[in-house]
């Protein structure tokens, strides 16, 4: 009972997408189908009175006079021609509405996708909402712009033959209908397990295109190890299971054209004897049997394909209930009204200011109407900080801690202890669940997302690169900036080197997350784009773990430049980086257990002692 | 190409023969049809004759039974071969890949692998299930339906002889036409799919830089694209129905006019005149449905290039015909090996070049040298995942070519650098090693690769389930899971690239003495990015930029190798600092 609300809660939206945008378009098609199925239902009775009317009359005539018989073909020609034209105008708009339609809704999807939590790509899987955008969108497609006209027109071809079925005798239509409901049954029989073993199928598609891309990535591994044989194993389990549900879905599929088109023809005879012998008993006019007969098989036609089109349709439907969930997910919230302005100095007062200045101001409006403006320094501040994923968990435990403008902040610790997420949770990928953080003595939770992401750098554990040209790439943080400006950042990150011995230098296009590149190259670019987003405050989340000691050693210069005069939060594998930070915190199981300078903290011979002299393991 | 991908029908040769035997038999009962039906009107209804109707009412019904029998069996046998045909072509292609060597991998790259495994054989499999239903069927259909309009009327069977090229000339105009658009459409989609594939991997840099617009931007443009493409695609593709519909109805007023002058002049009767039109309509719609295989067809072929590309691939090592069994000892002679990736462009780009080294059977030999100067490469000519260009690498005394492939790399273990696990216990995972291994002998390994301790403590021990790609085991964890793993195999070399870097320095130590207590005559490779990782090695080698810079011990290298020297000094400093405060 919730599935079907559900499923017809989904036909309400689709239909609301159709009627809000192309109100008066699809009025047309409504009515361009209606006119071309009638012209196509005229056509069977034009037929049917062409041989009562027309030709009969004429038969042994000795001088056959032809001319009203063209008159009627000539008129028939053009309702016909009226019939070609409907139907070249409902197939050229509904193409308007359903690509318009699938365009906002990827669109929809796409921009919703934008504003959503980074838990939401945590827990579902790339290729499941990769699937939503290619599989989903494409069977709504197909529904879109053939199923659903199809059946229209079938439906208004139906119940025009219909009510002329009933115009011309009572018992017979009966006995159509009493076929339609066998053929209903049947249908919903075969069309039932159909799309049972066709969810089976994808279940299993899914399962097989898992398997293969789990293999794919690891091929390396399977080849080292020689366990090819054992892959090929298994595969071919999955494969098998995949095939026979395959086959089973297919066959249901297949067999329903048949079946209604078969049920179709023994109601034609049973009409046909009924009619027959009421014929006989002087109850029907032969010419009326004859007429009804052709309404039975222009009555079983679009039957037939109705069904066919069925399957598309509930497959289509499931399609659109997972583009509507990713649309209805709820979105990262966002009541932050504090904003991000450049500023520049006049008489000693901060002023907003349109240029970039390399000047940032908090902009502040308060409740009274009044707009205070407040230098952007880099200062943040953990309160009481406690923090899970999921209510339950609590992963990091009243921390608090203070980061004075200009400082190098460091945190280690070993896997799971909670350094990651501090740094995810200054920029507010989560959101805490008590306690505050304060950015320059503003709670982040009034700065706009956007704005505080942007005062934020960051060079994140595993470096994503888009496809276009290295420069593209550095430029991400900050597309305005000049070619000048771009080669500078990359100076800065020691990234120009190996960027000047690439074929065709800053213009190389790089594609698929930097196939081709180092994982220290990457790593560099990725370094550089957080120069060129030169923002007061950096978070370096392990950057420097897959770069060679030597190339370290220059990224570190290139590092040191770039967090002068910065606030700074590293996460690091290598303790060397870390030993002239400001402050570093030792986290354990989510809690700061130790505080200070290198000195400080060695001289304590606690936890970071051991960590320092390898008595205890990092990651 | 169609001869390629036939082979493939292998077991399902029975199915796809029977589908179009049992398709012609569906069609002829079809064609029956209507000409029975006509004489239930024109003899039957005509003279009120009920017998008559009866007679050929049970003709009809017994076709029509006939019919839906033959119609269940084709979709049966359709279904049936499709499904495995394109299992075949699936496992086919699996097959083919297990036997590639990493050149080949890197050649085709893991995504377009996976496309090809996954959406290629799906639209080939639709186009195979097309070709022998309705490749079989449009044609006979067409015959048939044509042959009985000749039965009832050769003067008005000429209309479709005209009627049949013309509209045939459209479509395939039309399929003609729209298919470089739908070309063009694929693209865009792929396209698309890429802003969306690299906008999720790329969630958080995009979040971080507050660049949600950006990407809106970028998507708003491809989908658009394809928006247009599709549009002008559909539009001439949109001419397809009213084509039709304006030739069968040309047809059906053609025969009407005509069929009256010969109704009227006795050579034809009234039911013959429907069911000449019920033929128009089986003559037409057949031509309808070969446009649209014609269609389905062209786009197919693209993806059946695509996976003939897999099966026709060579793969790039394969092993000779008489192969050494046996690898003595893990003993191995670099002889002047150069070695260059055959997709680089020019291939006077070494990647190695000339490399003499040798290494004795039992010796620990640590790799450094900066990025991108080859160390991965060097070390993967071992095991043979990739072949030397130039020179020879030699295991035990024997050039590895003459190995056969399995006894090389079962006495060659190797720790990638991207190393994977799989989703599974971490026993299963163990089990690559080694699938006879028992419990005591991976509680062996894993005591000896220092992870021992940490499965232990995980509730479920050595039956834990990782997650695809072991994500639920930290990377220090995951790298020792992977080393246990390699030693299960009992190798005679053990190679570690870069596979202790997230390991503790503690730990590391650990491991090596284990190693060098454990495992004596195992030789042993170490490439490492922290020097005391390798400084214990009996034999360090220093490689820049595809040549050896220095071989020697640490403290030979820190007198004669400036890279050495540079690399342990900006390592040590801190160290020394730290002995001072602890004495």
């Amino acid at each position: 009972m919730e599935k079907k609300t559900k499923k017809s809660k989904t036909v309400f939206r689709l239909l609301k997408y159709v009627f809000t945008i192309y109100k008066l378009q699809f009025f047309i098609v409504f009515v361009a189908i209606i006119i071309s199925s009638l012209a196509n239902v005229m056509g069977i009775q034009f037929i049917q009175s062409l041989i009562d009317n027309y030709i009969v009359p004429l038969i042994g005539n000795e001088n056959p006079d032809f001319s009203s018989l063209l008159q009627a073909i000539a008129s028939m020609g053009a309702i016909y021609l009226i019939g070609v034209i409907a139907t070249y105008i409902y197939n050229r708009l509904m193409i308007n509405i359903s690509q318009g339609i699938l365009n906002k809704i990827r669109t929809e999807m796409f921009e919703h996708m934008q504003t959503l939590p980074i838990g939401y790509f945590d827990s579902h899987s790339h290729g499941e909402v990769m699937s939503t955008y290619t599989n989903d969108v494409d069977t709504l497609r197909q529904a879109l712009s053939q199923s659903i006209p199809q059946v229209f027109s079938a439906v208004v071809t139906m119940v025009t033959v219909l009510i002329s079925m009933f115009t011309t005798n009572v018992y017979l239509t009966l006995v159509v209908i009493a076929m339609v409901i066998i053929m209903t049954f049947v249908s919903k029989y075969l069309g039932g397990n159909s799309s049972r073993y066709f969810v089976k199928q994808q279940e299993d598609l899914g399962k097989v295109n898992g398997y293969i891309e789990e293999m794919m990535e690891g091929q390396k591994v399977v080849k080292v190890f020689c366990h090819e044989e054992e892959t090929k194993k298994k595969f071919d389990e999955l494969n098998e299971n995949l095939c026979d549900s395959g086959a089973k879905a297919n066959t249901y599929a297949n067999i329903l054209m048949p079946c209604i088109l078969n049920i179709g023809n023994l109601g034609y005879v049973l009409v046909a004897v009924i009619g027959g012998i009421l014929s006989v008993n002087g109850i029907l006019t032969i010419g009326n049997i004859a007429a009804f007969l052709q309404y039975v098989k222009a009555f079983t036609n679009p039957l037939g394909q109705v069904s066919q089109q069925m399957n598309f349709i509930v497959m289509a439907l499931a399609g659109a209930e997972r583009i509507f969930k990713l649309i209805d997910e709820k979105p990262e919230e966002d009541d932050g009204y504090v904003t991000l302005v450049n500023a520049k100095m006049e008489n000693g007062k901060i002023v907003e200011t349109e240029e970039r200045t390399g000047l940032w101001a908090w902009k502040h409006p308060h409740q009274d109407g009044r707009i205070t403006y407040a230098r952007l320094r880099g200062r943040v501040t953990f309160d009481d900080v406690v923090f899970g994923y999921t209510d339950k968990k609590v992963v990091l435990h009243n921390i608090s801690l203070e980061a004075k403008e200009g400082q190098k902040v460091s945190f280690v610790g070993a896997t799971g202890a909670g350094k990651t997420t501090i740094t995810n949770l200054i920029n507010r990928f989560y959101d805490i669940q008590s306690g505050k953080i304060r950015y320059d003595g503003i709670n982040i939770q009034k700065i706009k997302k956007a704005d505080l992401r942007r005062s934020l750098g960051m060079v994140l554990q595993d470096t994503s690169l888009f496809t276009g040209t290295i420069k593209d790439n550095i430029r991400y943080s900050r597309p305005e900036a000049s070619d000048e400006e771009v080669y500078e950042a990359a100076k800065l990150a020691n990234a120009d080197t190996f960027i000047k011995h690439l074929p065709q230098g800053y213009d190389t296009v790089i594609t698929g997350n930097g196939e081709g590149l180092s994982q220290g190259q990457r790593q560099l670019l990725s370094i550089a784009r957080a120069a060129l987003d030169n923002a007061p405050v950096l978070i370096l989340d392990e950057a420097t773990s897959s770069i060679d000691t030597r190339t370290e050693k220059i990224v570190q210069d290139g590092m040191d430049k770039l967090m002068n005069g910065r606030t700074v939060f590293v996460i690091a594998h290598r303790l060397s980086t870390i030993r002239n930070s400001d402050l570093i915190m030792v986290l354990d199981q989510g809690r700061i257990i130790e505080r200070g300078n290198h000195e400080e903290l060695m001289a304590k011979k606690g936890m970071y002692y051991g960590l320092y002299t390898g008595a205890i393991e990092i990651e | 190409m169609i001869k390629k991908l036939a082979k493939y029908v292998k077991d399902c040769k029975k199915d796809t023969i029977l589908t179009p035997i049992f398709v012609i038999f569906e069609v002829i009962m079809e064609v029956m049809i209507p000409y029975l039906m006509a004489k239930i009107i024109d003899v039957g209804i005509q003279n009120s004759d009920v017998k008559y109707i009866l007679e050929i009412g049970i003709f009809l019904i017994v076709s029509a039974i006939l019919s839906l029998a033959f119609g269940m069996l084709s979709g049966r046998f359709a279904a049936k071969a499709s499904a495995g045909y394109a299992k075949n072509l699936r496992k086919a292609m699996f097959d083919k890949i297990q036997t590639y060597a990493f050149e080949n991998i890197d050649k085709f790259s893991t995504s377009s692998l996976i496309t090809r495994l996954t959406t290629d054989v799906t639209n080939v499999q639709n186009a195979f299930q097309m070709i022998i239903r309705i490749l079989v069927r449009a044609p006979i259909m067409l015959i048939f339906a044509l042959a009985m309009t000749f039965t009832i009327s050769a003067k008005l069977a000429c209309i479709f002889l005209v009627a049949i090229p013309v509209l045939g000339f459209l479509l395939i105009f039309i399929a003609k036409k729209a298919h470089p658009n739908f070309e063009k459409v694929f693209k865009k989609y792929d396209k698309l799919n890429r802003v969306v594939q690299e906008d999720l991997s790329g969630i958080r840099v995009v979040k971080a830089y507050a660049k949600e617009d950006l990407e809106k931007e970028k998507f708003r443009d491809v989908n658009n694209e394809v928006y247009t493409f599709f549009k002008k695609a559909e539009k001439i593709v949109a001419f397809n129905s009213p084509v039709m519909q304006f030739t069968v109805y040309t047809c059906i007023l053609l025969i009407s006019w005509f069929g009256a002058q010969l109704i009227v002049g006795g050579e034809m009767q009234t039911g013959q005149l429907s069911s000449l039109i019920t033929y128009a309509y089986q003559i037409l719609m057949s031509l309808m449905m070969l446009s649209m295989v014609f269609v389905m067809v062209i786009i197919a072929q693209s993806s059946a290039e695509r996976i003939v590309e897999v099966l026709e691939e060579e793969p790039a090592i394969k092993n000779k015909e008489r192969t050494v069994k046996e690898v003595k000892d893990g003993g191995i002679v670099f002889d002047n090996v150069s070695f260059c990736y055959s997709d680089e462009k020019d291939r006077t780009k070494f990647a190695l070049r000339n490399i003499n080294l040798e290494i004795k059977p039992g010796e620990t030999v640590g790799i450094i040298g900066g990025t991108g100067s080859s160390k991965s490469t060097l070390v993967q000519l071992i095991p043979r995942l990739y072949e030397a260009t130039k020179g020879r690498v030699k295991v035990g005394g024997v050039d590895v070519r003459d190995y056969d492939l399995e006894t090389l790399r079962d006495s060659v273990s190797m720790v990638l650098q991207k190393n994977v696990l799989f989703s599974g216990t971490i026993s299963e995972n163990l089990r690559w090693g080694n699938k006879e291994a028992d419990d005591e002998e991976l509680e062996r390994v894993c005591k000896l690769a220092q992870a021992d301790d940490f499965i232990k403590q995980f509730p479920a021990k050595y039956e834990t389930v990782l997650d695809q790609g072991g994500t639920n085991v930290s990377g220090g964890q995951k790298q020792r899971i992977c080393i246990a793993r390699a030693l299960l195999k009992k190798p005679k070399i053990l190679i570690l690239d870069d596979s202790t870097s997230a390991v503790d320095t503690k730990t590391d130590a650990f491991i090596r003495k284990a190693f060098r207590e454990e495992i004596p005559n195992t030789t042993k490779i170490i490439i490492a990015q922290r020097i005391t990782s390798i400084e214990d090695a009996d034999k360090i080698v220093v490689l820049n930029e595809g040549r050896i810079d220095g071989v020697g011990t640490s403290e030979e290298l820190l007198k004669t190798n400036k890279i050495y020297r540079e690399v342990y000094e900006s390592q040590m400093k801190g160290d020394d600092e730290k002995d001072g405060k602890e004495n």
